[in-house]
């Protein structure tokens, strides 16, 4: 019987027959921590005793949540990890890099790699075929001082893309076209394994998308093959040489699949407040929208901010409608200035915030009011999420998210073609 | 301190408390939300807002020993260990739950806080608990009934018993699964 790309990368990290079901101890290739989690991972290393970070591994510390930090006491926990930083051989973004998910898709995450992060969206970098989970803080800081973690080899739910994708129809409304049918709780504990004719042609940065909200339906990671595309990628990186093909078997065993065709999809938008409360975009016309969201781990990357700038070029945003656009990272933020993307955000009447996660978790950057209704390009739309629980979080896609800054209301992308 | 997963460093076997009752999907955003970030380094602070956007009375009602008893999917969401451990610092000597997401899950049994999956179902606000964690069963002394709940996983079994990761660590220096 063959092996699912979970089983097969699982195997190499645990040096045995893996399994779904067993338990296994595996080799991590990069444990990483952000600044809302990472000063408990510190805290929890020390406490423990452990003094040297494993050099069997690399790690990482970004700073993304809070940035630039908008108190005392974030500023304070920042003081704390650049310490840390200083103490250790940790690869470290300081304010103003990025977001981990999307720097580490830039530079760290190779095809095959075992990667734990301290946050659930660790799971983005499945996209590039690495088993990549997210973990707590004390998980994190035991994977820093031993370079290992123990893992059940989770069952595999393969999910096969055939067919062509509509016009503006992107990754984001697969994804949420997947969780509205399995459920938040569809594939707990499992991976999502994504394959079929239509995701060999399906750019990185929509890979990396769909990888990202594998999360939101429980899964603990979400998984495409190393192939071409990834190849050029990664070439596109100046990481050619962090390449490898990684496909699951032909034979491998699923515990459940799923079939989607692309051509039927359509721009899908998640209400609150749960992901899984999915229907088309043009079923919400007529909900008002306070403010859209453009950016986040999600959907923060170039093609993201590309599509965006197209449907908004010569336009304005709706008067009673604030835009605001943030980057994934420097290098998107550079890349969308000299496309001349930012300047036509700009004339469109969006804000341009700083590559960070900004208000997604409610920190800061675009908190809600009382009422209001966001429409943002982020994973994740619970009570509470954007900093207010008497506030109405819903998702779309960065085509949806600039159609409708356009009106005021949800708007099917469709109607800008 | 030789127990094997039938005696916890972090506690008894049996444990005896009120519930509170909350439905699916609670989130890590409803346990402790985002917005109190900045108090992540502050615990005792960061604690008075336990479960605000499920229930903003519990942490004025919630006492040593008392159960939080969920529908399908409890804890899903961001990977923030605060949530359990907020909870912990509540004093909740353990979670019940139909569904539990795996990060929280995961984070819990790692700071020696005990979720058990069970059919909640019966289990209304308020009745009083026994649950025999060597036993595996859930006593209603109000509503009447004994529940099974399922087999922790081995390796969390034996963190759990230990009172948690740090702890294992520490005495193994190792996983020892």
């Amino acid at each position: 019987m063959g092996k699912t790309l979970a089983e097969k990368i699982l195997s190499e990290k645990s040096g045995t027959e893996a399994r779904a079901g067993d338990i296994v101890v595996a080799q991590v290739d990069l444990g990483f921590i952000q600044d809302t989690t990472g000063p408990l991972t510190v805290r929890q290393f020390r406490e423990a005793g452990f003094r040297k970070v494993s050099g069997s591994l690399r790690t990482a510390v970004f700073l993304d949540h809070a940035v630039p930090s908008p108190n005392r006491e974030l500023a304070n926990d920042h003081l704390f990890l650049r310490e840390f930083v200083r103490d250790t051989d940790c690869f470290f973004s300081d304010v103003g890099g990025g977001i981990s998910h999307q720097l580490v898709a830039e530079s760290l995450a190779r095809p095959g790699d075992l990667i734990i992060g301290s946050d659930s969206h660790t799971v983005t970098a499945g996209g590039l075929g690495a088993f990549a989970c997210g973990m707590g803080s004390t998980d994190v800081a035991v994977i820093f001082h031993l370079g290992k973690t123990w893992l059940r080899v989770p069952e595999s739910i393969g999910v096969s893309v055939s067919g062509q994708f509509p016009e503006v129809v992107s990754g984001k409304d697969l994804i949420l076209h997947l969780i509205g049918l399995i459920g938040a709780d569809g594939a707990t504990y499992q991976s999502l394994e994504f394959g079929g004719e239509s995701v060999s042609r399906m750019s990185v940065s929509q890979r990396l998308t769909v990888a990202n909200m594998a999360i939101e339906a429980g899964a603990k990671v979400g998984l495409f093959p190393a192939d071409d595309i990834t190849q050029e990628y990664l070439a596109a990186q100046g990481r050619a040489g962090d390449y490898r093909p990684l496909f699951p078997d032909e034979d491998a065993a699923y515990v459940r699949t799923v079939a989607i065709n692309a051509a039927r999809l359509e721009p899908m938008v998640a209400r609150p407040h749960t992901v899984d409360n999915v229907v088309p975009a043009r079923e919400l016309k007529g909900t008002k929208i306070q403010q859209v969201y453009i950016g986040t781990c999600t959907n923060g990357r170039l093609e993201d901010i590309e599509v965006a700038a197209r449907i908004l070029k010569g336009k304005k945003r709706h008067p009673e409608t604030r835009l605001m656009v943030l980057p994934a990272s420097r290098a998107v933020l550079q890349a969308a200035i000299a496309a001349g993307f930012i300047e036509t955000l700009l004339q469109a009447g969006a804000v341009i915030l700083p590559p960070g996660c900004g208000a997604c978790l409610g920190l800061h950057q675009g908190v809600l009011g009382d009422g209001e209704n966001c429409l943002t390009t982020a994973n994740r739309n619970f009570k509470g999420r954007m900093g207010n629980s008497e506030a109405f979080v819903y998702l779309g896609s960065p085509a949806t998210a600039a159609a409708s800054a356009i009106t005021g209301e949800i708007t099917d992308p469709r109607e800008f073609r | 301190m030789d127990g094997g997963p039938e005696k916890r460093n972090g506690g008894d076997s049996v444990l005896t408390g009120r519930t509170f009752r909350f439905g699916d999907n609670v989130s890590t955003d409803h346990i402790i939300p985002g917005r109190y970030t900045y108090l992540r380094s502050n615990l005792p602070e960061l604690a008075k807002h336990v479960m605000e956007d499920a229930d903003a009375t519990f942490v004025s009602r919630v006492k040593p020993g008392d159960f939080i008893v969920g529908g399908n999917n409890f804890g899903l969401g961001s990977s923030r260990e605060h949530a359990p451990l907020v909870i912990k610092m509540a004093g909740v000597s353990a979670i019940l739950a139909k569904s539990v997401a795996r990060i929280f899950f995961r984070n819990a049994i790692n700071l020696g806080l005990p979720v058990l999956v069970c059919n909640t179902d019966g289990i209304k606000d308020g009745d009083e608990l026994r649950v025999d964690l060597e036993a595996g069963t859930v006593t209603n002394l109000t509503g009447g009934g004994q529940l099974a709940f399922s087999r922790i996983p081995g390796v969390m079994l034996r963190i759990l018993a230990e009172g948690g990761l740090l702890p294992y660590i520490g005495k193994h220096g190792d996983f020892n699964l």
